[in-house]
């Protein structure tokens, strides 16, 4: 499968994406705006709680193009994060207490300069997680990278869907999920995802269909029981994701007939205390380029952050930064539905 | 008037029914969500429950409903259908079950 940027589909341009998800239909038309349901809230303009989180977005490519990727990512997309820009990115780290960065892509495994950057980030003490789609790990170029991440006291956060295989592989492609499954036993070996190693391994659940996720507590405990009775496998703790109308998944839901319901249930599980938490709150986005954003979807949307702050790596000033006003739109209704969804699961 | 008896967009004005008794209405819904609260049995197991009898009450809301409501529960497919199976299996074995009655009918009166 190509990335839609690659097939010159209409919904690689981001406008034609929000144009979608604000006008599309009359029913689309008349739902609330997400800016009103802030104000209700008395959450608008929606202000940082303070940058606690470093994503790094390195790049678009990756080994796969899942039908859901917010990203559009795949092996035809070639953007890649430069060593100068990583530099830019250690700089800025340097002179903040950030103490989370959090790897992404794309496949993050794939930039060239991933390995020298992990290795200078944890010079600098920071909790890294690298944000792993597992399968790139069964492949030779990186097979050696588990022990490597180890060796440096990496989280691996990575996807898996669901915990079986026809509805991984029905969203990831044929033969994810028994390769997600060697990965996963490789990690248990070197210690990820076991008691007392201090290697975290967590694992991503987010829906296969236009459907919300369910109660994170309860998911977790059918993946423990099911990845352990079907292949011995232990992970740490799993974070429920749900997908946001953008990109491929908007693409899903406006083939299927799916947009108007998805976007009202989206729209009517509007939960206050999630809003509260969402995590561009303490997140920072950086893209490829260095461009900075408040998330890694708005990033897929290229909305920058607001003028007059920072917006670009090399102009890094966490003040400044922590001060903007962060940009939102209809799809921001996705990580405030039900229990909240962000990067680190529900958010309340 | 529309020429259906079943509109999906009626599942979501289904709270509506209090309109014209309000008392008995809010009754229910205030049962109706006890009823699904997390209890003796996961909120999963309940869904799945509602999705079988769901198939044995024919109602198409309810199915709809409650295929998402599994769905969102991380219930499987297979997990899904089984449950429908389930309800077939009672629902058959209640018909076939009075096939004694008449085997017992049909034995008293043969010579």
């Amino acid at each position: 499968m190509k990335s839609l940027i690659a097939q010159s589909h209409s919904l690689a341009d981001p406008e034609v994406q929000l144009d979608i998800i604000n006008n599309q239909t009359e029913k689309v038309k008349r739902l609330e705006k997400f800016e009103s349901k802030l104000n209700d809230i008395g959450l608008y303009p929606l202000k940082p709680t303070g940058i606690e989180i470093f994503q790094i977005n390195v790049g678009y490519m990756c080994n796969m193009t899942c039908k859901h990727c917010h990203v559009d990512a795949g092996p035809d997309r070639e953007e890649i994060m430069t060593k100068e820009t990583l530099e830019y990115c250690l700089e800025a780290l340097k002179h903040s207490d950030i103490e989370t960065v959090d790897l992404t892509g794309g496949a993050p495994e794939m930039n060239p300069h991933f390995r020298w950057f992990v290795d200078e980030a944890s010079k600098l003490d920071k909790h890294i997680i690298v944000r792993s789609n597992l399968t790139i790990l069964d492949t030779r170029k990186f097979e050696d990278l588990p022990q490597f991440m180890a060796d440096r006291g990496v989280e691996i956060t990575c996807s898996l869907p669901f915990y079986n295989k026809r509805r991984t592989d029905a969203q990831r492609g044929e033969g994810t999920y028994d390769k997600s499954m060697k990965v996963l036993k490789i990690l248990n070996e070197i210690g990820y995802g076991k008691e007392d190693t201090g290697l975290e391994l967590n694992l991503v659940y987010n829906p296969v269909g236009a459907f919300l996720p369910g109660d994170q507590k309860s998911l977790k405990q059918q993946y423990k029981d099911r990845l352990w009775k079907d292949h011995g496998i232990v992970f740490n703790d799993l974070f429920t994701i749900t997908n946001l109308p953008i990109s491929r998944y908007l693409n899903f839901l406006v083939t299927s007939g799916n947009l108007d319901e998805y976007m009202e249930k989206l729209v009517t599980s509007f939960n206050p205390a999630a809003a509260e938490g969402v995590m561009c709150r303490n997140t920072i986005s950086i893209g490829w380029d260095g461009t900075l954003y408040d998330c890694d979807f708005n990033q897929m949307l290229k909305m920058k952050t607001e003028d007059g702050s920072p917006q670009h790596i090399k102009d890094w000033d966490l003040e400044s930064l922590n001060d903007r006003e962060i940009k939102t739109n209809q799809h921001c209704f996705g990580c405030t539905a039900g229990a909240g969804s962000s990067c680190g699961g529900t958010t309340t | 008037m529309d020429k259906k008896y079943y509109d999906p967009e009626d599942l979501k004005k289904f709270g509506d029914v209090t309109e014209f008794q309000k008392e008995l209405g809010d009754k229910f819904f205030e049962y109706y969500g006890s009823v699904f609260e997390e209890g003796a049995l996961t909120k999963r197991e309940k869904a799945l429950i509602a999705l079988a009898v769901a198939h044995v009450i024919q109602c198409p809301y309810c199915i709809d409903a409650y295929t998402d409501e599994t769905l969102q529960e991380g219930c499987s497919e297979e997990q899904m259908m089984e449950a429908v199976h389930v309800a077939t299996a009672i629902r058959g074995g209640a018909s076939l079950v009075h096939g004694v009655q008449m085997m017992n009918k049909v034995k008293k009166l043969s010579m």
